[in-house]
C-alpha cells in the first residue's frame, strides 16, 4: 500500500492555510464593507429604492378688508411618465402630444428619457387630465394638485401678484407674504424595484401636509373697483399711457387701494395685456412681461410737480419764514441769480397772499418761500420728513427718491425743488408723506398686510407697522389742511369739490424728462374730511393726450372716485352744505 | 467522529471510513444554496417567465437531484476504475468544449452551452473534471519525474494547456479556473517549492503587464478601482450597495431590495452580495466558515488518501472549491477587477451543480478507501 509522502502531506497543508489566508482577508474586507461603509452603501441603495412624492399643501388666501376672496385655489393636473412602466410608447406620445398641445418632440424626448419619473406638464386643467386618465395607458401619471386662482382676474393684479409653477410668490404679494401662505409639503415615501414598480406593503410612509395661512389685507374690494373703473375711464378718454390711483387711510398707512391700468390677467400672468409689435424674442418678451408687471406707484419714480408744494408749504410754516398774510406779487416769472424761471400763467398772477398763491399754485411765490427756507435747511426737512429713505410698504421692488446730494444744491436747484421738479419720488412716496403732514405730523408706514389667519380664522399674526410721531407740529398740520380746503374750495383744485363733503387737495402738471418730448403727468391728491381725514387719494395720469393740466382733468377723476368712496366709507355728509351749494349755483 | 468501526475488531480487515461531515457539510451547502437562489431569483423569474416565480429553482433542484443521484453511484465505486477512464474523461470534454466553438448555444452574450431539447450542458464545467482526473492520473503513473522541471513543464502542457486553449477560447475565467486547479495539483505533487515561487512570480508579473497593457483590461481596472465613476461599475456598484445596507445582520431572509433588479441577474455570480444583504455579517461569515470547513475536510481526505491518485484528485477538488469561493468572494466585494465566476452549490447553474455534486461523490469515494489503521 501506498502511504502519501511527507512532502505531499506538507504542500496540501500549505495549499490549505493559503486559502485559510486568503479567506480570512474576504472576510476582513466584508467587515470593513459591512460594518465601516455600512451607513454609506445603505443610505445610497434606499436613495435609489425609495421614491419620493409630494402632496402639495394648499396655499393660504388672500382675503381682503371686505372677507371677499381675491387669491384662492383650483384644483389642477400633473402629467409624467414612469418611464419603466409605460407598454406603448407611441401611443402614449400620441395622446399626449395631442391632449397637452405639446410638439411630439418635446413629449417624445421626455416619453424615451430614462428616468424613474419625468414630468410632462404641471398646471394641467382638471378637464385635460381627466381625458388623459381615462385612455388608460401605462406608465402615464396624472396627479390632482393646486394651482392659484384669481376670482377677479385683473383686480389689484399689479398689488397681488401671481405665482409660479411650484406655487411660489413671483411678484406682489404672493412674494411678499410667500411664507406665510406657502405651507408645508406632504410627502408620500414609497419603495420601488429597478422598474420603479411600487412595492406593495413596503411600509408606504406619509407625512401629511400643512396648509398655508390666509393673508387678510387692508385693501378693499369696492373701493379698489371704484378706482379702477375710474382710472380705466380716464385711461380711454385721455388715452393715457398709464394712470395710477392710491387709496389710503393716512391715519394709519393701511392701504385701501392701489391701481395700475392698464392691469394684467393674473391667471394669464404671462401673456401680455396689448398686442405685441412684430414678432419678438424670448427675451424681448420677457422685459415686456416684466415690464407689464410693474406697480407703478411703487416701482417708478416721478417728479412730483406743484403737489410738493405742499411740503414747501410745511418746511417753511415750520421755519416760520412766511404767514398766510404775507404779501406777494408774481409777473409770470421769478429770477434766480441769472436764471428766469417761469410761472406756469405766463401774463403773472399779479398781487396776492401766499394763501392765493398756493391757490393759484403760484411758482414765483412758492420759490421766494424756498429760498426763505435756505438750501441747507430745505434738505433737512426733505430728511425729517421721511423723503429720503424708502416709506418701506409691505410690497417688494420699492424704488429710492433719485435726490441732488446737500452740497449740490444751490439757489436755482433749490428754486426747482419748491415747486417739485429736478428730484423724483415715488407716488406712494408723496402719498405717505403728505398723509403724515396733514394727520397731525406721524410718519406712517403705507401696508396692506393686516393679520395672517390659519383656515378656521385664528390669528396667527398681527402685523405692526412703524409710525414716528411729533414730526411736524400740530399748528402746521392744520394750517396745511386749511390751505389745501382753499385749494379745493376756490383755487386751482375746485374741479374735485364735491357739495356737502368737506375736501382738501393739490394739483399738479409735471412735465416729464426729457423736456423737449413735451410729455405731461398730470395729477391730483386729495383727502377728506379736512378737520378729520379719513381717507387720502391720489390721481395719476400718464402722459395724457390733449389737455393736460392736473386741475382739469386728475381732479375729476378724484371727484369721481370721492363720490363713490366717501358714502361708502360713512364720512358724514353735510346736507345744508349741498342745498346751500346748489342755491348758489343756481343763482 | 468520522471513523465508523467495523464489525471485526482484527487489525487485518478493512475497516470502513466514510466522511459523513463533508456529507453534511455537502447537503447544507446545497439545501442553503437552493433557499437563497429562490430568495434571489423569484422576482426576475416572475418577470422573465410569466409569473412562474420558482421557475429557475425548478430547474436548479433538478440538477441537483440529478447531481445527488451521480455523487452516490460515484461514491460508492472504487475511483481506481477512473485510472482507466480519466483518457475518456478527458477527450469527451475535450470534444465537447471543441464543440462549443463551432455549435455553441448563445445565451447572455456569450457562447458556453450546447443544447440539446430543453436541456443545455455547459462542457466548461465538466472540464475542470476531467482535468482534475486526468492529471492526477497521469502523475500518479509516474510520481518521481514530477520533480524535473522539463518533465513537469511537459507534462501540465499536454494535459491541462488543450484544455486550457479551447475553454479559454469562449471563457477566460473557467480557463484560470482550470490553470489554478492545476497549479495546485503539480504543486502538491512535486517535491520542489523553488520553481513554484518562480513560476508564482512570473505568472503575477505577466499577469500584470497584461492587464495594464491590454485596453479593455485597462479600463476594468478603473472600473474596478473607481466603480462609481464608471457607467460599466453599475453592477459592482450595486454589489456593494447590496453588501453595505445588509449590516450586521442583515434585512432577514428574502427581504433584499437589491434582487428587485438593481443587481443584474442577483440569481448568478453576484448571488453572494444578496446573501450578504439578506443574512448580514453574520451569515455571510458562516458561509465563507463552511466552504472553509469542507476545504479542511478535503485536506483531511487527501492527506490520508490510500494512495498519491486519490490524494492528488481530492487535492484537485479541494484547489477548485476554494479558487472558484474565493475568486466569486473577492470580486462580488470588489476586491478584485471583475470577471465572472459562480460562488459553487449556491449561484445558479445546473450543470455546475450536478458536476460539482459528482466531484463530490469522487472525494467520498476516496475517504471511503481510508483505512482506519493509518490515521
Amino acid at each position: 500500500m501506498f502511504r502519501c509522502k511527507t512532502f505531499n502531506r506538507k504542500k496540501s497543508m500549505i495549499v490549505f492555510v493559503a486559502v485559510l489566508f486568503m479567506m480570512m482577508f474576504l472576510m476582513g474586507r466584508l467587515v470593513y464593507l459591512m460594518v465601516f461603509c455600512s451607513e454609506y452603501y445603505g443610505r445610497k441603495a434606499e436613495d435609489l429604492h425609495e421614491r419620493e412624492r409630494d402632496i402639495k399643501a394648499a396655499r393660504g388666501k388672500i382675503i381682503d378688508a371686505t372677507g371677499t376672496v381675491l387669491a384662492t385655489n383650483r384644483t389642477v393636473c400633473t402629467i409624467s411618465v414612469i418611464h419603466n412602466q409605460i407598454k406603448e410608447p407611441e401611443a402614449v406620445i400620441a395622446a399626449l402630444a395631442k391632449e397637452l398641445e405639446l410638439s411630439e418632440e418635446r413629449v417624445r424626448a421626455r416619453v424615451e428619457k430614462v428616468s424613474s419619473i419625468e414630468r410632462i406638464k404641471s398646471n394641467v386643467d382638471k378637464e385635460t387630465g381627466d381625458r388623459i386618465r381615462a385612455y388608460g395607458l401605462a406608465g402615464v401619471k396624472v396627479d390632482e394638485d393646486y394651482k392659484r386662482y384669481y376670482p377677479y382676474d385683473t383686480l389689484a393684479s399689479k398689488v397681488l401678484g401671481f405665482t409660479g409653477g411650484d406655487n411660489q410668490g413671483i411678484v406682489g404679494l404672493e412674494v411678499k407674504y410667500d411664507e406665510y401662505m406657502q405651507g408645508t409639503n406632504g410627502k408620500i415615501l414609497t419603495l420601488t424595484d429597478a422598474r420603479g414598480v411600487e412595492i406593495e406593503n413596503a411600509g408606504e410612509s406619509r407625512q401629511d401636509p400643512i396648509d398655508g395661512n390666509n393673508l387678510h389685507i387692508s385693501l378693499d374690494y369696492n373701493i379698489q373697483m371704484y378706482a379702477e373703473q375710474s382710472a380705466r375711464k380716464a385711461l380711454e378718454q385721455k388715452q393715457a399711457d398709464s394712470v395710477s390711483i392710491i387709496v389710503m387711510n393716512p391715519l394709519n398707512g393701511e392701504l385701501m387701494a392701489m391701481v395700475n391700468v392698464p392691469e394684467f390677467d393674473l391667471n394669464n400672468p404671462f401673456t401680455l395685456n396689448y398686442e405685441a409689435e412684430g414678432t419678438v424674442t424670448e427675451e424681448e418678451k420677457q422685459n415686456l412681461l416684466n415690464n407689464m408687471w410693474r406697480n407703478q406707484c411703487i416701482n417708478d419714480t416721478y417728479e412730483p410737480g406743484s403737489t410738493f408744494k405742499i411740503i414747501t408749504t410745511t418746511a417753511a410754516l415750520e421755519e416760520g419764514v412766511v404767514s398766510l398774510n404775507d404779501q406777494f406779487f408774481c409777473p409770470g416769472y421769478i429770477t434766480v441769480e441769472d436764471r428766469q424761471i417761469h410761472c406756469h400763467k405766463r401774463t403773472g398772477h399779479g398781487a396776492e397772499d401766499f394763501t392765493h398763491g398756493i391757490m393759484n399754485s403760484c411758482n414765483p411765490v412758492f420759490i421766494d418761500v424756498g429760498l426763505r427756507v435756505g438750501p441747507e435747511r430745505f434738505y433737512d426737512y426733505f430728511g425729517s420728513l421721511g423723503l429720503l429713505k424708502k416709506t418701506g410698504i409691505d410690497l417688494p421692488g420699492e424704488a429710492v427718491t433719485i435726490m441732488h446730494s446737500k452740497e449740490n444744491i444751490g439757489l436755482v436747484e433749490l428754486a426747482t425743488m419748491s415747486f417739485g421738479q429736478s428730484f423724483q419720488i415715488t407716488p406712494i412716496q408723496l402719498v405717505t408723506t403728505v398723509a403724515s403732514i396733514i394727520n397731525g405730523g406721524n410718519r406712517i408706514t403705507p401696508h396692506f398686510g393686516v393679520s395672517v389667519q390659519d383656515g378656521e380664522g385664528n390669528l396667527i399674526e398681527k402685523f405692526t407697522y412703524d409710525t414716528s410721531e411729533g414730526m411736524i407740529s400740530k399748528e402746521t398740520s392744520d394750517t396745511v389742511r386749511y390751505l389745501l380746503r382753499q385749494v379745493v374750495a376756490e383755487g386751482g383744485g375746485r374741479n374735485a369739490k364735491i357739495a356737502g363733503y368737506d375736501i382738501g387737495g393739490k394739483t399738479a402738471t409735471s412735465q416729464t424728462l426729457p423736456r423737449s418730448a413735451n410729455k405731461y403727468i398730470s395729477s391730483f391728491l386729495g383727502f377728506a374730511p379736512v378737520d378729520d381725514p379719513q381717507v387720502m387719494v391720489l390721481v395719476i395720469i400718464n402722459n395724457p393726450q390733449g389737455v393736460y393740466y392736473g386741475g382739469t382733468i386728475a381732479a375729476p377723476v378724484a371727484k369721481e372716485i370721492f363720490e363713490n368712496i366717501l358714502p361708502y366709507l360713512e364720512i358724514p355728509f353735510d346736507a345744508e352744505a349741498a342745498k346751500e351749494a346748489e342755491t348758489e349755483y343756481m343763482e | 467522529m468520522n471513523r465508523v468501526p467495523g464489525t471485526g475488531k482484527s487489525r487485518k480487515k478493512q475497516i470502513k471510513y466514510f466522511d459523513y461531515t463533508l456529507l453534511f457539510i455537502i447537503i447544507f451547502l446545497v439545501g442553503f444554496g437552493l433557499v437563497m437562489l429562490y430568495s434571489t431569483s423569484s422576482y426576475n423569474a416572475r418577470l422573465n417567465f410569466n409569473g412562474d416565480s420558482a421557475y429557475y429553482l425548478k430547474r436548479q433542484l433538478t440538477a441537483s437531484l440529478l447531481g445527488f443521484a451521480a455523487m452516490l453511484v460515484v461514491s460508492r465505486i472504487d475511483y481506481h476504475i477512473w485510472l482507466r477512464l480519466s483518457v475518456l474523461l478527458y477527450a469527451g470534454a475535450f470534444g465537447l468544449c471543441f464543440l462549443v466553438i463551432f455549435i455553441g448555444a448563445n445565451i447572455n452574450g456569450s457562447t458556453r452551452w450546447l443544447r440539446l431539447g430543453p436541456l443545455s450542458f455547459q462542457p466548461s464545467e465538466l472540464a475542470k473534471m476531467a482535468v482534475i482526473v486526468f492529471l492526477s492520473a497521469v502523475i500518479s503513473q509516474a510520481p518521481k519525474k514530477i520533480g524535473d522541471f522539463k518533465i513537469l513543464c511537459k507534462l501540465v502542457g499536454f494535459t491541462v494547456g488543450p484544455m486550457f486553449l479551447v475553454v479559454g477560447f469562449s471563457n477566460l475565467s473557467t480557463a484560470i479556473i482550470i490553470a489554478g486547479v492545476g497549479a495546485c495539483v503539480v504543486f502538491v505533487a512535486s517535491p520542489k517549492y523553488l520553481q513554484f515561487i518562480l513560476l508564482g512570480l512570473g505568472t503575477a508579473a505577466g499577469g500584470a503587464v497584461l492587464l495594464f497593457t491590454a485596453a479593455y483590461r485597462a479600463e476594468r481596472i478603473q472600473v474596478w478601482l473607481h466603480p462609481e465613476e464608471h457607467e460599466k461599475g453599475y453592477q459592482t456598484l450595486q454589489g456593494l450597495y447590496a453588501i453595505g445596507s445588509g449590516g450586521l445582520f442583515g434585512k432577514g431572509l428574502g427581504e433584499s431590495m437589491q434582487k428587485l433588479g438593481f443587481v443584474p441577474e442577483a440569481q448568478n455570480d453576484m448571488i453572494f452580495s444578496i446573501i450578504c444583504e439578506e443574512l448580514g455579517l453574520f451569515g455571510a461569515v458562516c458561509v465563507i466558515l463552511l466552504f472553509l470547513l469542507m476545504i479542511w475536510r478535503f485536506l483531511v481526505i487527501a492527506n490520508n488518501a490510500p494512495d498519491l491518485f486519490g490524494a492528488l484528485m481530492v487535492v484537485g477538488i479541494m484547489g477548485h472549491i476554494a479558487i472558484q469561493v474565493i475568486l466569486n468572494i473577492a470580486v462580488v466585494t470588489n476586491s478584485i477587477p471583475n470577471t465572472g465566476v459562480t460562488l459553487p452549490f449556491i449561484s445558479y447553474g445546473g450543470t455546475s451543480v450536478a458536476i460539482l455534486l459528482t466531484e463530490m461523490g469522487l472525494a467520498l469515494s476516496v475517504s471511503r478507501s481510508i483505512k482506519l489503521e493509518m490515521i
